[in-house]
């Protein structure tokens, strides 16, 4: 399940311009989001790179993954269906998501995803292409108070935008 | 004024009259003759204990039941009383009439406690279970595979061959549509249930693990015989369909505790994908919440344990007594990723076996008991691609699904004693319409599509007789269309880069069609006649057709009810009667 990624250059924009200004400007009616701060650089970090062993047994994470923790990071990939309209985080996935209550469940997102938190709630706009997220790598084990979610791996402090 | 509220207070009259308690279980259940169940009396509202009276034939409940029952004032978030008595047994079979009443409410069911035969028909039972499996996909699997010549089929598929047959209606207690669960938990029960639910009848509480059970076809081998039990499937071991043999939960999302459940049980043969639920949650990768480690549990109880296809040839050769192979964290991919296109998730497992190869494996290590065997298998990705609208791969599937009934049928030759049957749980709604020919002038893609004699015959090739196409990407292919849909962009071809994603939700929890499909050449929008919280193609209500083979297959005829193929099974295999003989 790795179709249409769609990491080839659009015309509308070249593939290095991540933070291309115009590109944020036109975002601005798609999402209330602060664009990215170009104070810190970020290391790119793509869904390939997370894992060195994705077996039955378990995955391992990649020594790079474990040596960004704590750096500023970017990822790419789609906003999966949040939980709540608004809310502080939701889920980046490598494909397109779309669940379905009767061939899935909550319990069923792909091994491929990386949880995104953000500092302050807001409303998701459902952008139907790829995303680039900012924001601190965390690596180790955590639990969401709030939902119970545990995740391995977070990016937080996060901001995102079209790709 | 006066005389509409007078008409209102008579509405409201008549509205109390007539609420009614519910039984479980439901009125006209079947229930095999030894088989143990809760019985519980949901009431409309709070009711004395010392008004409840429950009447089983004229006689006091506990005459026939042998236990007391229990008595709950207020249910969670219902307001009113219930009563329940679980794990109770009717041992002599016969018409039960059962009468629960508490001051005005009261509820008649009749229950046909039923026997078996006095002696097994047949020694072994494959049941093998094509997820969402519709004529459509028989008849593409059947054209894609072997072809047809001036309008006859040049071969037959496998489940053209077996010689008995009935339709087979799938509605549910709560609704005339059906899931996965529920349907095939009433092949496994013998009990019809409701949406979601496995070995259960869903009850009103929010509970999901206290619902009132039913027994599965797993346990009645194990309080009946000493029979091998195996459970096959290319899904997550612990989804729906293969979780109906052994579990009971309302909620089939409760995968954690289902695994839990095989463990219960213990299956002599478990195949299938689903390892993320049977890892502790400190490992990567999990999807427990908890620390229990199932791999870990599953060996120290005698499993062999397998987790490709290697490593499935060896673990089968192991002298241990059963059998673990666990291929994916998640669902396995499809036969036309798996084997030809290499994408899905292949590139992370690349190692997983097929339907048949497990099928195969199964039967070789189960057939070692003598005293026979139970075992199910499910082509799982046939459904798992129609949702999706993925048609290419959900054909090509059926047609794995199809030799894995090939193989049951060479099993079935030199052991004349097995009953083979081969099914679906829901269908789809699928149609092969006619063809589509990228030959033809333009770029509009629907005047490409051929019907009626415009049709003609479609171009796969199967130059290397595997019984698959060569390839699905023909100039000259099946049309083959969803009756109900999202939003989605109908791109008139086969999906090669991956499983076809339809539509993604949006921040009014609506679908909207995926954009990644915009652009593909001839793609037009085509706007969904399903509501907008609907994300993929959804289930037919449609009856299925079920095909079976072998001694006791006689009994499938006309128009059943999963629930009675449930009978045939206890039937065949004499569970009114233990056998533990030998």
């Amino acid at each position: 399940m790795r179709e249409y990624r769609d990491d080839r250059p659009s015309p509308a924009m070249g593939r290095d311009s991540l933070f291309n200004r115009r590109l944020v400007l036109g975002l601005a009616a798609f999402a209330s989001f602060a664009p990215f701060s170009s104070a810190r650089a970020a290391t790119q970090l793509t869904f390939d790179e997370l894992y060195e062993v994705q077996s039955v047994l378990g995955l391992k994470f990649t020594a790079q993954v474990k040596s960004l923790s704590g750096a500023n990071v970017t990822m790419r990939g789609f906003m999966a269906p949040p939980l709540k309209a608004e809310a502080k985080f939701f889920v980046l996935t490598e494909i397109p998501m779309a669940l379905c209550p009767f061939c899935s469940s909550d319990a069923d997102w792909p091994d491929n995803i990386i949880v995104v938190y953000l500092d302050e709630k807001q409303t998701f706009v459902q952008a139907n292409a790829p995303i680039d997220v900012e924001g601190t790598l965390e690596y180790g084990s955590w639990t969401d108070s709030e939902t119970g979610f545990v995740s391995l791996l977070r990016l937080r402090h996060a901001q995102f935008s079209l790709a | 004024m006066r005389k509409l509220l007078a008409a209102l207070a008579a509405t409201t009259l008549l509205t109390g009259a007539a609420a009614a308690a519910t039984v479980y279980p439901v009125d006209r259940a079947t229930i095999l003759a030894g088989s143990p169940f809760d019985f519980k009396v949901e009431f409309t509202g709070v009711v004395k204990p010392e008004d409840v009276k429950v009447i089983i034939n004229g006689q006091h409940y506990k005459n026939v039941l042998g236990k007391d029952l229990a008595f709950v004032e207020k249910e969670e978030k219902a307001d009113a009383s219930a009563v329940i008595l679980r794990d109770v047994v009717i041992a002599e079979p016969g018409i039960y009439a059962v009468e629960a009443t508490a001051g005005a409410e009261t509820k008649k069911v009749v229950w046909d406690v039923y026997d078996t035969a006095a002696t097994p028909k047949a020694k072994n039972i494959i049941f093998l279970l094509g997820d969402g499996l519709s004529v459509a996909h028989r008849t593409g699997a059947r054209i894609m595979s072997k072809g047809v010549t001036e309008g006859k089929a040049n071969g037959k598929l496998n489940m053209d061959e077996l010689d008995r047959m009935a339709f087979i209606g799938t509605s549910s207690v709560d609704a005339i549509a059906v899931d996965s669960a529920n349907s095939m938990s009433a092949y496994m029960t013998g009990h019809k249930s409701s949406v979601n639910a496995l070995g259960v009848y869903a009850d009103r509480t929010p509970a999901t693990l206290d619902d009132p059970r039913v027994e599965t076809i797993a346990e009645a081998l194990r309080r009946q015989t000493k029979k091998s039990i195996g459970v096959v499937s290319t899904a997550e071991i612990e989804d729906a369909t293969p979780a109906a043999v052994v579990s009971h939960t309302r909620r089939r999302a409760d995968k954690a505790d289902i695994v839990e459940m095989f463990y219960g049980v213990k299956p002599d043969v478990i195949l299938g994908g689903g390892s993320a639920h049977f890892l502790p949650q400190a490992t990567a990768g999990s999807k427990r919440k908890d620390d229990k480690d199932y791999i870990q549990l599953f060996k120290d109880a005698g499993y062999a344990l397998a987790t490709d296809k290697t490593e499935l040839a060896t673990a089968a050769a192991s002298n241990q007594p059963n059998l673990l192979g666990l291929f994916h964290t998640g669902n396995m991919d499809t036969t036309l990723d798996r084997e030809f296109l290499k994408k899905g998730t292949v590139e992370k497992f690349p190692n997983q076996p097929g339907l048949v190869e497990m099928t195969k494996t199964a039967l070789d290590r189960l057939s070692k008991n003598p005293e026979g065997f139970f075992l199910m298998v499910e082509g799982a990705s046939i459904d798992k691609m129609s949702h999706p609208l993925d048609w290419d791969r959900a054909v090509i599937d059926t047609i794995e699904f199809d030799k894995a009934v090939g193989l049951a049928r060479e099993f079935a030759a030199k052991n004349p004693d097995t009953l083979i049957i081969a099914t679906g749980d829901h269908t789809h709604g699928f149609s092969i319409i006619g063809t589509i020919d990228d030959d033809k002038p333009g770029t509009d893609m629907r005047e490409k599509v051929g019907t009626y004699d415009k049709a003609g015959f479609p171009n796969y090739k199967d130059e290397n007789g595997d019984g698959y196409p060569d390839r699905v990407d023909v100039t000259k292919r099946l049309a083959m269309f969803a009756n109900n849909f999202p939003d989605y962009y109908e791109t008139f071809r086969p999906k090669l880069d991956g499983p076809f994603v339809p539509a993604v939700q949006d921040e009014n929890k609506h679908y909207i069609a995926n954009q990644a499909y915009k652009d593909v050449p001839g793609a037009v929008l085509r706007t969904g006649n399903l509501p907008k919280d609907g994300d993929t193609g959804v289930h037919a209500v449609d009856d299925i057709v079920l095909q079976a083979q072998g001694p006791g297959a006689e009994a499938f005829k006309g128009y059943m009810e999963q629930s009675d193929v449930y009978r045939v099974l206890a039937d065949v295999f004499a569970l009114g009667k233990q056998q533990f003989g030998n």
